[in-house]
């Protein structure tokens, strides 16, 4: 299972940069997001992945017995997740603005802000 | 449990949502901003004090012990900058009753700078790596904003370049926390300098450079800092003044905090680059500010050069090194909003940036010269003005520790500052105002339609600079503790994760 999730990563990541490389906004925007999509399943996968064993205290114990999932990866992940939502929802309507002022969705063009 | 520790995150929080909720009520808005203002200021006041007397300050948020809830911290360190975030903010609320525009405003332009200045605390004041993610996440939103309001072209361009550097940036650094959970188990920065003393060097310094690369994107580190002049220059004088007072500074604080506390296993390596990065800083920042004729881009390519400076302190790795980097932190950010905030009352004087169609000023508002000069003498380093005794103290710790290059490459880069600084003088106020005949005589000492509230934060700015030049000493010795402190963080990891261990 860590195997096929990091090979997943890594097939994130590629495609992230490769997409970020590109001249149109919206598609440097989608490596963006695809970019992010990869860290959060990395950050899920640094947790360790331990399938069926909820981090749950039975009733006559103090703490959790045994191997059990890390909850604090997956907190880390929604929290990032909220985050990169309305990162990116901004991000795109800012886009649509550039594109509805400049007339144009290619990077090489916007340049007048260059020194 | 200290309330003061929080109070600085809390404060803007609740200033941000009543300016939001009065928004359709001027008189009561701008009383509410300026209050919030005043009493964070005098908040962090309390809290410098605090920490000096008493030693490290902690609240464990929710009373989850260290290292599994979150932490803040104000060490002398964090103390010091949430003052000058302050500092920074009240002296640009003030000036921004005179120059904000009425469809800002209605866009919550007040709201937003308090919003930036609680992001900026909680930077400062967290102890735990995910946090640190969460604040710098808050502060970018609101600089996001604040960047575009207005909707020119330009400007929507200039906001694009630097949302878009600035989520990879953000991208970079989860992805760093993330691998940083997994090899060591914990965020909570006092217990990381504990778990990562036992992991492979290899490993840590690995992570390091993910860090600096991240962080460097934020700080404007050379070869990271394209964004800054493409975009900081489309934005109003006051919020220039904010922003290169405190957002690339947020992200050299962030290096010095990793590269002291939990990052210095390998230091010939990791600060030895960084040694070499704050120099190519340095260089390729006052390059591009002499090659420009515009007041705020000029302004912006020093924003480059300073982090060198800022950056070599962390670099040499010594107390005396990493005090002189503390002092030029207090002196770099106050200078620079100055000249930022100088620049806005010659755009409202002149309706230009442009330093070719600007001359004339120093005959006609000698006052208006004399606030423009300290701050740029001061940057460019000349005695008895703070800029060269922060310079001073670098290159001495530079010759101290016989790194010479980097002592060479600075005192280079200073003349070069004084070079571009003189540039804008001559501009701006030295020569004739192009097609114009040469006034006689000044119209008046300072201008008087600037007003009191933009011409009161540059003065006291100015005042400031002059004191801590020809005062220096007590700021100095709060600078080597500061520095003590960082070194030696034994003390703080105690403090964080005292009733753990």
């Amino acid at each position: 299972m860590e195997i096929v999730l990091a090979l997943v990563i890594g097939g994130l990541f590629a495609g992230g940069v490769y997409m970020l490389l590109r001249r149109n906004l919206v598609k440097l925007l989608v490596g963006l997001i695809l970019l992010g999509h990869g860290a959060n399943l990395l950050i899920f996968l640094m947790g360790r992945l331990i399938p069926g064993r909820p981090p749950l205290v039975p009733v006559d114990a103090t703490h959790p017995v045994g191997l059990f999932a890390d909850p604090l990866p997956q907190a880390l992940v929604l929290t990032a997740i909220v985050i990169g939502f309305g990162l990116q929802a901004f991000a795109l309507v800012l886009a649509r603005r550039l594109y509805q002022s400049a007339h144009t969705d290619d990077l090489d063009q916007l340049r007048t802000t260059e020194t | 449990m200290n309330i003061f520790v929080l109070l600085p995150i809390l404060i803007p929080l609740i200033t941000t949502i009543g300016v939001l909720l009065a928004r359709q009520r001027p008189r009561l808005r701008r009383n509410l901003s300026l209050g919030g203002a005043g009493l964070l200021l005098i908040i962090a006041v309390e809290l410098l004090v605090l920490v000096w007397r008493d030693g490290i300050q902690v609240i464990q948020v929710g009373e989850w012990a260290a290292p599994f809830g979150i932490t803040l911290v104000a060490d002398l360190f964090s103390a010091m900058m949430v003052l000058l975030a302050a500092l920074m903010g009240l002296g640009v609320i003030i000036y921004s009753q005179a120059t904000a525009e009425q469809r800002a405003e209605h866009f919550g332009y007040s709201a937003l700078l308090h919003f930036i200045l609680m992001g900026v605390n909680g930077a400062f004041l967290t102890g735990d790596m995910f946090n640190l993610y969460v604040w710098f996440e808050l502060l970018l939103i609101a600089s996001f904003v604040l960047l575009v309001l207005g909707g020119r072209r330009d400007q929507l361009e200039g906001t694009f370049k630097y949302v878009a550097i600035n989520l990879f940036g953000s991208i970079l650094f989860l992805v760093a926390v993330g691998i940083l959970y997994g090899v060591a188990g914990t965020l909570n920065m006092a217990d990381l300098a504990d778990q990562l003393n036992s992991l492979p060097s290899g490993l840590v310094t690995t992570l390091a450079m993910l860090f600096l690369v991240a962080f460097g994107i934020k700080a404007g580190a050379f070869p990271l800092f394209f964004w800054l002049p493409a975009s900081y220059h489309t934005a109003p004088a006051a919020l220039l003044a904010l922003f290169a007072g405190l957002m690339t500074k947020v992200g050299v604080y962030a290096l010095v905090r990793v590269f002291t506390l939990f990052f210095t296993q390998d230091t010939g390596y990791t600060h030895t680059l960084i040694l070499i990065i704050a120099g190519f800083t340095m260089v390729t920042g006052v390059l591009g500010a002499v090659a420009q004729t515009e007041f705020r881009k000029l302004l912006s390519f020093h924003i480059i050069s300073q982090i060198g400076y800022l950056l070599m302190g962390l670099g040499l790795f010594t107390t005396a090194a990493l005090g002189g980097a503390v002092y030029f932190m207090v002196h770099v950010i106050l200078a620079k909003s100055a000249l930022f905030l100088v620049g806005g009352i010659i755009y409202k004087l002149r309706g230009t940036y442009n330093l070719k169609q600007l001359g004339g000023l120093s005959i006609l508002y000698p006052g208006l010269a004399l606030l423009f000069l300290i701050p740029a003498l001061s940057l460019a380093g000349i005695p008895p003005l703070s800029g060269f005794w922060a310079k001073f103290a670098l290159v001495q710790a530079g010759l101290a520790a016989e790194q010479y290059v980097i002592v060479a490459v600075s005192l280079g880069v200073s003349l070069l500052t004084l070079f571009s600084m003189t540039k804008i003088w001559a501009e701006v106020f030295w020569k004739d105002q192009p097609g114009k005949e040469t006034p006689v005589q000044a119209i008046s000492f300072i201008p008087h339609q600037a007003g009191v509230s933009m011409l009161l934060p540059v003065g006291v700015l100015a005042a400031i600079l002059v004191v801590i030049g020809l005062l220096a000493e007590p700021l100095v010795n709060l600078s080597l503790l500061v520095a003590g402190q960082l070194l030696n963080p034994a003390d703080y990891i105690e403090t964080v994760l005292g009733g753990v261990l």
